[in-house]
């Protein structure tokens, strides 16, 4: 499953485009960045609330396939640029993450 | 392949620019075809290490020597230093403000992280002086 595809299937809003054709493995939700960061499985799609900047780099580093932002959590400006420089997928959803998680796992 | 040597300030109190020494680390070693699961160790490590100096020491510097078979880094600060480094170790323990917490820092997971992602670290402390912070992460490149 791409991130494109992912986006089509669960009706996501698109904050930050980047590489869409990237392909989604996994999914992991955490809002404790050290927590994530250390646990979140690579080509994952990554649920979150933390829409600041070093949730950027978190995603980064961790090389995850997208942030989603649950709930409609915000993305800061500062984080938006940050992510469009570093070229990282960021969605948004009004669903939970644990909805939206157990979607996410029909689909992968 | 001799010794690649990089040298980042890290600015301190700065959150913004915390990532940059780790995230360039990453792009080097990538471009030099390094085994992608020691990219992310060395990179998870350095961020951890970064974020650590930002909150604690208002910053510092970061050496880093990459060899055909090793990274190995410095993370040296002039930080209060670390009162008690068993304490520090333990995942959980946390002395980060809540202003950190709100970032989704401060869990208390820093130190335990770094130990989990390299293979040797070494920490040098004294109050009132600083930390070094020394780490080497061992790559498999086949």
């Amino acid at each position: 499953m791409t991130v494109k595809e992912l986006i089509e299937k669960l009706d996501l809003k698109i904050l930050v485009e980047d590489d869409l054709g990237r392909e989604v493995n996994d999914c992991y939700i955490g809002d404790l960045l050290s927590w994530v960061m250390g646990r979140a499985p690579e080509d994952s799609a990554w649920l979150t609330v933390m829409g600041n900047i070093n949730s950027i780099a978190v995603a980064t580093l961790a090389d995850v396939s997208c942030i989603i932002l649950v709930e409609n959590a915000a993305l800061d400006e500062e984080a938006k640029n940050k992510a469009e420089m570093h070229g990282v997928n960021i969605l948004q959803s009004e669903e939970n993450s644990y909805s939206l998680a157990v979607k996410i796992s029909g689909l992968i | 392949m001799s010794a690649i040597h990089l040298h980042y300030e890290v600015s301190g109190d700065d959150f913004t620019r915390a990532g940059e020494a780790s995230g360039s680390v990453k792009k080097r070693l990538k471009s030099l075809g390094f085994d992608p699961d020691a990219i992310r160790r060395v990179a998870i490590a350095m961020y951890e290490a970064e974020i650590n100096m930002v909150i604690h020491a208002e910053g510092g510097y970061c050496d880093v020597d990459i060899y055909p078979d090793k990274v190995e880094i410095l993370l040296a600060d002039k930080g209060p230093g670390i009162p008690d480094v068993d304490k520090a170790m333990q995942e959980g323990f946390s002395t980060a403000p809540d202003n950190v917490r709100n970032l989704g820092f401060g869990a208390g997971m820093g130190l335990p992280n770094i130990k989990k992602y390299t293979d040797e670290m070494r920490i040098e402390t004294t109050i009132g002086v600083g930390t070094n912070l020394y780490l080497t992460v061992n790559v498999n490149n086949n």
